[in-house]
């Protein structure tokens, strides 16, 4: 040109940087391009609309005694429902939070108080406490006890003693009538 | 390479695919040192057992049924309608176990005498790969009968993955495909548990061509320097390898025909209950040192850590051990520990099986740190200081001559 820049070096020197921006941009893109056609394959491998559809049950409470437990199943998973006596509820609710190694009210882990709802799955590695049928250990604090490597649950469903780190889950629900409940 | 025919057929395929020099190359005139004992027989062994899981398992597929309300009815059919199907899952059963016998001779053979150290630490972290597909194989297999252990052993072992923090249970939710492990969860371990096998037989291929790289360590531990050192593979090692397949398969065979569950474990029979965890769950035995070190560490993260980082220290295993010297027969006191390593481990192992409670917890937690102090403490730091290794001989052959 007539500014008289040397036409070599200057090619050069721009032909080196633009060969760089050239390949960092193609690389870029192919990398988003190789994502964005391997998302889709991960993504077919979570829940599909078929099992998402699964997700909610109605239950009918009205059967169930004071002191009784029923095991239902949600999501493939079970779910305790527990209607509980005055002495438990007490226990459950005058529990210091200090004692608890994942703290957290009674009353926040219920809508009723009578009735607890629980999924059965400990929190630990996936077993199903034991604690629902007569017969079975409650554990050491009257709730549910998971054999598989010795967790202890309380009348809350709160994790008490062994390797579980949290407290039982609490499903959504809501209460449909005073004697019917939807979960999920 | 010193293949040479006068055949016409065959120097016409040679000159396009060299295939059978190949062939020639490392299975006829390959040299190998000459002092090797039979636990050099192993290696072989498992290359055999991964052969015969592929072709049963193939067998088994076509019978077979990856779905929750018909694959344990289809392995009870295999079991009594179909021809010979109780032999074929019996051998696929059975040999999955004799599989990890010999992977894991093979693999204390390579600790006791130093196969890790250079050159050849590629060809080991390969085993190592290699282990972890088997595992990860296994584990998936193990489900597909559709028992209380295969559902209560996967619902553990995929729960793992929910110790990792933020992402962990979107990772398990990813897994199981569904909230629980169900039908989606079974396709896909069906789908996996073909496919690993023939990674495996591609890792199986780098490692040979690793080996073949480096050639084989022995005993002694020291380089073959000469042909005076060496055997040709054919005949000498073809037939040793064939005489151990022969023991190797008459101990199978005592298992598969007069005891072909003693390995596995009976709640196996009783068919999936996903409301109903029984009261005792064990992983099968070659997982129960790892299983021990999982259960050790009371933290959840932490157990799950534990069990990886077990393998893990394998892997930098020949940067951690820091003698020159490869064979312990050279080493006075890594032979020791060497021996209280494998004690400790087979220790793990029957603790494992125990459950989770009393004595058992305290001496797992010292087992685990037992395993762990030798890899990370006293091979790189201990032996080092207090070591003095014996006078390596001058070559394999005059050891040989000598003795
Ligand atoms: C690394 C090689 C392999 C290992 C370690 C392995 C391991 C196992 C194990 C432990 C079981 C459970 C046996 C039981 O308790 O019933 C199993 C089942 C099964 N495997 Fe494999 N396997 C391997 C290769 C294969 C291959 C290549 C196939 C081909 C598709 C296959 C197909 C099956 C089938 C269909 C079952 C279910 C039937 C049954 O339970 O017997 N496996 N495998
Ligand atoms: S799964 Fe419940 S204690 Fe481990």
């Amino acid at each position: 040109m007539a500014d008289g820049a040397n036409p070599e070096s200057s090619a050069q020197g721009s032909g080196e940087t633009r060969r760089e921006f050239l390949y960092l941009t193609a690389g870029a893109m192919t990398v988003v391009g190789a994502a964005g056609a391997i998302w889709p394959m991960i993504d077919s491998m979570n829940p599909s609309a078929d099992v998402l559809a699964l997700s909610s049950t109605e239950v009918d409470l009205s059967p169930i005694e004071e002191g009784q437990s029923v095991t239902i199943t949600w999501r493939g998973k079970p779910v305790f429902i527990r209607r509980r006596g005055a002495e438990e509820i007490a226990g459950a609710e005058e529990t210091p939070l200090a004692d608890l190694p994942d703290p957290q009210t009674d009353e926040d882990r219920v809508e009723k108080p009578e009735w607890l709802i629980l999924v059965g799955v400990c929190t630990h590695l996936g077993c199903v406490p034991l604690g629902q049928k007569t017969g079975e250990s409650r554990g050491d604090y009257g709730g549910w006890f998971c054999p598989c490597h010795g967790s202890h649950y309380d009348t809350s469903g709160r994790i008490r003693k062994g390797p579980a780190p949290k407290n039982l889950e609490v499903p959504p629900y809501v209460f449909l009538t005073d004697n019917s409940i939807k979960i999920g | 390479m010193s293949f040479k025919t006068n055949n016409k057929v065959v120097q016409w395929v040679e000159d396009r695919l060299p295939l059978i020099s190949m062939g020639h190359h490392t299975l006829y005139e390959y040299p190998m040192p000459k002092n090797l004992n039979y636990l050099w027989n192993f290696g072989s062994l498992a290359g055999f057992a991964l052969v015969t899981m592929i072709v049963t398992g193939i067998i088994l597929a076509m019978q077979y049924t990856a779905h929750v309300d018909m694959a344990f009815n289809s392995v009870e059919r295999i079991m009594r309608d179909v021809n010979n199907g109780w032999l074929i899952r019996y051998i696929h059963m059975n040999m999955a176990s004799f599989f990890f016998i010999a992977v894991y001779i093979h693999m204390m053979r390579g600790l006791y005498y130093g196969s890790y150290k250079a050159p050849r630490e590629l060809l080991w972290q390969l085993g190592v790969v290699i282990f972890l597909l088997m595992m990860a194989t296994a584990f998936m297999g193990y489900v597909l009968p559709w028992g209380q252990m295969s559902f209560w052993g996967a619902t553990v072992i995929t729960n793992l993955f929910s110790a990792i923090p933020v992402v962990g249970e979107s990772i398990v939710t990813w897994l199981w495909g569904g909230f629980s492990v169900d039908n989606p969860t079974l396709n896909r371990f069906f789908a996996l548990h073909y496919l690993l096998p023939f990674i495996i037989v591609a890792v199986v291929v780098l490692h040979i061509v690793a080996l073949h790289t480096v050639t084989s360590n022995n005993p002694l531990g020291i380089d073959m320097k000469g042909p005076q050192d060496s055997l040709t593979f054919q005949p000498y090692y073809t037939i040793k390898d064939l005489f151990g397949l022969g023991v190797f398969l008459i101990l199978f065979a005592g298992f598969l025909f007069w005891a072909p569950n003693y390995m596995g474990h009976p709640d196996n029979y009783i068919p999936a209950n996903p409301l109903s965890t029984p009261a005792h769950i064990v992983p099968e035995w070659y997982f129960l040192p790892f299983y021990a070190i999982l259960r050790a560490v009371p933290d959840k993260l932490g157990g799950v850590l534990a069990m990886f980082g077990a393998i893990a220290v394998l892997f930098v295993l020949p940067w951690l051990d820091r003698s020159k010297i490869r064979s312990c027969k050279f080493r006075p006191v890594a032979r020791v520990f060497f021996w209280i390593f494998l004690i400790n481990g087979l220790f793990l192992g029957y603790l494992g099986g125990k459950p989770a409670e009393g004595w058992y917890v305290v001496a797992s937690q010292i087992a685990t740190a037992y395993y762990f102090f030798h890899f990370l403490i006293l091979l790189p730091v201990i032996l080092p200081m207090i070591e003095r290794p014996r006078e390596l001989p001058s070559s394999i052959h005059e050891a040989v001559l000598k003795s």
